[in-house]
């Protein structure tokens, strides 16, 4: 059996969604800034993309700016206001459990010599509002806060941090990638600025994501070139892959309560039995279930390092996602379980499952199954085990 | 990332285990980093009769312990005391630039273990 377990890594494009997207490879592939009529075949497949976009989020189409994907939408979003804004501030806060297309953003503005705040998080892993009123300065530019945890699922409390930042006149930019076709998003409503978001998150293809900007928002050019997307992101529009992002984003938004519905029967009945099953592991991120996305579940399985897990699953069909460090070649866990008060060791052990359309409660029994031989086989060879059990033979 | 004989070697480890009035034990590493490993071993007239591990840790760090345990078996403990990790490296046809401090950590449990083992000797 396979069984995929990382769905907030990436999806599969959803077959019909490739089918929208296959005419403009290699029959309908005019450039959709030519004048000509193959150009406005292709300029009218992406300002109907541009509206599905829009009409997900409540935006207009005018307010929509294709990219390659979250990582530029992030780094547009907040080194663009940096550049525009620069002469009225340099205080730009954050979250200390952001992507790292937003961690390291920041860090990149702070050695340019703007002033970045990293707010704390709870222990479920969302920011107190009045915390971020708190760190709000008369410098202060830009809020750069996710709407939901990449690992651990958590919701921020976007419409408040949305009030926040409009009372205090300080825009507001969201990395939504993980939220967009999980979590109901109204710009306006919510007092969002700017959003970013990634198709291939959503079951629409790889390499085209989208920055949302309010209108009369002044942002600096991102891609210096040509005068597309309103002379913003010069660059040939990849037609085939926002066609795909139009068609997958519509599902999503039409899907959403039933995606979400099955997903959490899944989630919740998995997360249930891994703590009746196994002993010593912790449930990363909120209990609450309302306050986390319906496809994620992340576990602490003490004594034993999360890779091996990882790879023993792996051997077993099973793909799923480590926050450990050994995955990513650096000493340091996860930044996000480090930011929630997980102990080192504990962080070192831990797994995300995210579900998504392709899980049927057959795999999550047979997942359940493999994963209890896992960990007890890998306890079984883990020295911190059988010091915890007592069985101490030396000293 | 792993090739099929560092996989091989994960999925089947030799020596897994601690020995009962060992002769030498050897920890290295810290939980806090992601690894620990100890090898215990069995010695009798300078030579390594036995060896077992329980590692905490990556797949590598696993493989590492298996193949480093399974290759002193038999040798000499100044024979031992030259296994490096590059040899470890080898016998696993090759490791991620990244997960190449698990063949240390290997190494340096190993000689962890005969340094214990000679300290005791010389106690006694």
């Amino acid at each position: 059996m396979k069984v995929y377990l990382d769905h907030s890594a990436t999806t599969g494009t959803d077959p019909e969604v490739l089918q929208q997207m296959l005419p403009y490879f290699s029959e309908q592939f005019g450039n959709g800034s030519s004048q000509h009529f193959y150009g406005r075949e292709a300029l009218r497949a992406i300002d109907l993309a541009r509206e599905q976009v829009a009409r997900a989020i409540h935006a207009t189409p005018n307010e929509i700016y294709f990219t390659t994907g979250g990582t530029e939408s992030d780094n547009w979003a907040i080194k663009g206001i940096a550049q525009s804004l620069r002469h009225k501030g340099d205080h730009i806060i954050t979250s200390a459990v952001e992507h790292p297309a937003v961690l390291e953003t920041c860090r990149r503005l702070e050695k340019e010599g703007f002033r970045v705040t990293y707010l704390g998080v709870d222990g479920d892993g969302a920011i107190d509002p009045r915390a971020l009123e708190d760190a709000i300065d008369d410098r202060t530019i830009l809020i750069t806060i996710m709407t939901a945890n990449n690992e651990i699922g958590t919701l921020m409390p976007i419409r408040e941090i949305g009030a926040i930042a409009r009372a205090h006149g300080v825009v507001f930019h969201t990395d939504a990638v993980q939220a967009i076709g999980s979590v109901a998003i109204d710009v306006k409503q919510m007092g969002i600025d700017m959003l970013s978001m990634s198709a291939h998150k959503f079951y629409g293809p790889k390499g085209v994501g989208v920055l949302y900007k309010r209108n009369g928002l002044r942002v600096g050019r991102f891609m210096d070139g040509g005068e597309q997307e309103r002379s913003m992101r010069a660059g040939t529009l990849n037609t085939p892959g926002i066609v795909g992002m139009g068609a997958a984003i519509e599902r999503a938004i039409a899907h959403m309560d039933d995606n979400n519905a099955r997903n959490a029967a899944l989630r919740n009945y998995f997360v249930e039995q891994v703590l009746a099953r196994i002993p010593d592991v912790r449930l990363n991120g909120p209990a609450d279930w309302n306050r986390r996305l319906a496809n994620n579940a992340n576990f602490s399985f003490e004594y034993i390092e999360g890779e091996s897990i990882l790879m023993c699953l792996d051997l077993a069909g099973i793909a799923v996602s480590s926050g450990s460090a050994c995955s990513s070649g650096s000493l340091d866990p996860s930044h996000v379980l480090l930011a929630i008060g997980v102990p080192i060791e504990s962080a070192h052990g831990s797994i995300r499952f995210s579900f998504g359309k392709s899980n049927t409660k057959e795999q999550v029994d047979y997942v359940l199954d493999k994963l209890v031989e896992t960990v007890e086989r890998l306890r079984a060879m883990s020295p911190l085990f059988q010091y915890v059990q007592g069985e101490q033979k030396y000293v | 990332m792993y090739n099929e004989k560092v996989m091989q070697v994960f999925s089947n480890p030799q020596n897994v285990g601690y020995i009962e009035d060992a002769d030498g034990v050897g920890k290295v590493g810290n939980a806090a980093c992601g690894d620990i490993m100890e090898i215990s071993l069995r010695i009798q007239d300078d030579t390594i009769v036995d060896a077992k591990f329980r590692t905490f840790g990556c797949a590598a760090a696993i493989a590492t312990s298996s193949v480093a345990t399974e290759m002193v078996k038999g040798m000499k403990l100044d024979e031992a005391l030259q296994l490096t990790n590059k040899k470890v490296v080898e016998t696993l046809q090759g490791l991620p630039p990244q997960k190449i401090h698990c063949s240390v950590l290997a190494e340096e449990a190993i000689k962890a273990a005969i340094e214990d083992y000679r300290a005791r000797q010389a106690k006694a």
